[in-house]
């Protein structure tokens, strides 16, 4: 019974990660760059519902929405102050340095504004636990919703990418950027509209992230930032379905190989593993197969 | 020569943009400051000797242990003006400076720098036992005498100018051990640690060796790292699943709030039984204090005991400060009245040298006994106080003794 339960805390934990990885891959299958600020993003979600729903009293909703806005409004902001003017600059270095800074700054701002303490977060998911087999395994609300967040999101941006016009632009400027400005794809607008859509899905991110593991410090999205990027990899980066199961899979091998291996190398686990995918399969699981890369 | 001047130049700059950053950030500094040119302008005729001790601290008053440097710095302040007060030591006052090191040992060591530059003559931290570690090799190298408050980690002391007010980290282990055997609160425990923490993981060593001594067993001792410690389900189904009916924690309060969270989440309700370092876990933010209800912890310090020294501390305290003393203000608060006594021990004055005024005072430490707010105590040699150990339990949001 007991694996039962770690699978589920995994699949949870993974669906958290697969949600940020959603936001790497996309950013980086589209402007080929890798977004390191995305964690931080996450952060700053974070400190928003906390302050509209604690602070300003808001309902957990309006919370959320809030957040969602705000990361939406920092994502295009980032990416057009930071970002764009360096697209085509020499080195694609520079757009990656530029994005550690960004992510060091958000990092020490939050620090400033909110201070280094821990701050507890209260969960805004208010479906009770369901108790199974008589009390042996718990499925928490957090999970439920987090993997139910997962699977609609997935759904929904693999809809969005197939069948609106805006993302076929999207699959357009990714598979080539020159050809679409061509045939008069706004390149630019197409960037900015998925770095949106990458921090609003940071946003929920931080809702679930937060609702689950329920302590918020400015540095809170740096370590699952991180676990999510290689997530990302490890699914194959730019591929919509792999940072799921690139997620999931990363999750689930973490909380497995804490319980049945040992529990202070779950990370070394977990890096362990990618690295003998990334031997094995260097595009990551579905690195070659997917046609649609986003 | 010009190379020198040039450095001595840059030197003196930075020092000046030091300064000055400190005299706009440090506002309780320089009030503390005040406070000690006001009661020695008051008591100035009287003392005979005169001159001021410059006693630095350093701990942590932001970042995630900030309940303890906030509360050491407040209780060292406190002390300070009252034993100026009183007529200050040997009829010399006491000066106070206290610099942030956020838990950090590289910031430690600068904050030590810092206070040098200011005229320390003996330190009174650092707080935690990592930086400490790091600043004791500094005042060993400048033989300055230095007393931490609450640094546990048995190389925080490692030197001969070094002493502690707290129980070292295998000390609190073993005496938890202890505790939990002679009063037989549990026969299966468990233990969550954090394996990449010096003071977690020395703490479980030597609790798991004094635990084959005990009634009880251990089923599950399981760790976690410092970037993997947000998830606590895997540590706590184990513990379950081991049939634990206490789970020990020789961690931080961050952590232990998320572990009582989500042990409460999976429906988890065995007893939790702690160091000093979960000493702070109702000062947390937004932290829903029901959940440590029941919570035991090996502190030798009760708020709501019921001596007069508690007493009249707790009431000064709670009055300036606004809050409810913890055990970190006591060790800091002992660790003040601590040096008072040895240097009066040791008839030392403040326009004798720091490393004259240490080698006074490792010998007078070894031979005065201090009656402080965290029991009666004596020192050896090797810096390690004797006392006895006290628990405490959480009832309705507050200590209470065991």
């Amino acid at each position: 019974m007991s694996f039962i339960s770690y699978l589920i805390n995994g699949i949870s934990l993974g669906s958290v990660y697969a949600i940020i990885a959603l936001g790497y891959t996309m950013v980086y299958g589209i402007a080929k760059m890798l977004n390191f600020a995305h964690g931080d993003i996450i952060m700053v979600g974070g400190y928003v519902v906390l302050t509209a729903t604690a602070a300003m009293g808001m309902p957990p909703m309006l919370g959320i929405l809030a957040a969602v806005i705000v990361c939406t409004v920092l994502g295009v902001t980032i990416e057009r102050v930071a970002y764009r003017p360096l697209r085509n600059a020499a080195s694609s270095l520079a757009v990656l340095i530029t994005a550690i800074g960004v992510s060091y700054l958000l990092q020490n701002v939050a620090l400033l504004l909110f201070g280094a303490d821990t701050k507890s977060f209260t969960s805004v998911v208010s479906i009770p636990a369901v108790t199974l087999a008589g009390g042996d395994l718990t499925i928490t609300g957090e999970t439920m919703v987090t993997i139910a967040a997962c699977i609609i999101i997935m759904a929904g941006l693999t809809l969005f990418i197939n069948k609106s016009k805006a993302g076929q632009a999207m699959l357009a400027v990714s598979e080539d950027k020159g050809a679409a400005q061509l045939m008069g794809i706004n390149v630019n607008g197409t960037i900015a509209l998925t770095f949106a859509i990458g921090s609003a899905l940071a946003a929920i991110a931080s809702v679930l992230l937060c609702s689950a593991y329920p302590s918020l410090t400015p540095y809170t999205g740096a370590m699952p930032g991180i676990k999510a990027f290689v997530a990302a990899v490890f699914g194959g980066i730019g591929s919509i379905p792999g940072a799921m199961i690139g997620g999931i899979l990363l999750g689930v091998i973490e909380i497995l190989g804490k319980a049945y291996i040992s529990s202070q190398m779950a990370d070394a686990i977990v890096f362990a593993v990618l690295i003998v995918v990334l031997l094995v399969k260097p595009t990551g699981i579905l690195g070659k197969q997917v046609q649609e890369k986003v | 020569m010009k190379k020198f001047k040039q450095a001595a130049a840059f030197i003196m700059a930075a020092s000046m943009v030091v300064a000055s950053l400190a005299g706009c950030g440090d506002k309780s500094a320089e009030t503390s400051a005040e406070t000690t040119a006001e009661t020695a302008g008051e008591s100035g005729s009287t003392s005979a000797a005169g001159g001021v001790f410059k006693i630095g601290g350093i701990g942590p008053t932001t970042g995630g242990a900030a309940v303890y440097g906030q509360a050491v710095k407040n209780a060292m302040e406190l002390a300070a003006e009252e034993i100026n007060a009183a007529g200050g030591i040997n009829g010399a006052q006491v000066e106070i400076q206290f610099e942030d090191d956020e838990h950090d040992p590289e910031k430690a060591v600068n904050a030590y720098n810092s206070l040098k530059d200011w005229g320390m003559q003996m330190l009174v931290g650092t707080v935690t036992s990592g930086p400490c570690t790091a600043v004791v090799e500094k005042t060993f190298e400048d033989n300055m005498f230095h007393l931490t408050p609450s640094g546990s980690a048995v190389e925080s002391i490692q030197h001969e100018n070094a002493f502690r007010v707290c129980f070292s980290d295998p000390n609190q282990g073993v005496a938890s051990a202890q505790y939990i055997g002679e009063h037989a609160l549990a026969s299966k425990v468990a233990v969550i640690y954090d394996s990449s923490d010096v003071y977690s993981s020395g703490i479980y060593e030597k609790f798991a060796t004094e635990a084959k001594n005990q009634s009880f067993e251990i089923v599950a001792a399981e760790a976690f790292t410092a970037d993997n410690k947000t998830d606590f389900s895997v540590q706590l189904q184990k513990a379950k699943d081991g049939g634990a009916e206490l789970v020990f924690l020789p961690i931080y309060y961050t952590e232990a709030s998320l572990i009582l969270q989500q042990a409460k989440t999976m429906g988890f309700a065995p007893k939790f039984f702690g160091c000093d370092g979960l000493d702070g876990i109702l000062a947390v933010e937004g932290f829903d204090t029901a959940l440590a209800e029941g919570v035991m912890l090996l502190t030798p310090f009760a708020a709501d005991a019921e001596d007069e020294m508690t007493k009249k501390f707790v009431g000064t305290f709670t009055e300036k400060y606004g809050d409810i003393p913890n055990q970190f203000a006591a060790d800091a608060y002992d660790a003040m009245y601590t040096v008072k006594a040895a240097v009066e021990k040791a008839g030392l004055t403040p326009d004798m040298s720091v490393s004259d005024l240490c080698e006074g005072m490792k010998t007078a430490m070894t031979e005065v006994t201090v009656e402080g707010l965290t029991g009666t105590i004596t020192w050896t040699a090797d810096g390690e106080p004797s006392k006895d150990p006290k628990a405490v339990v959480i009832t309705d949001g507050a200590y209470k003794a065991m």
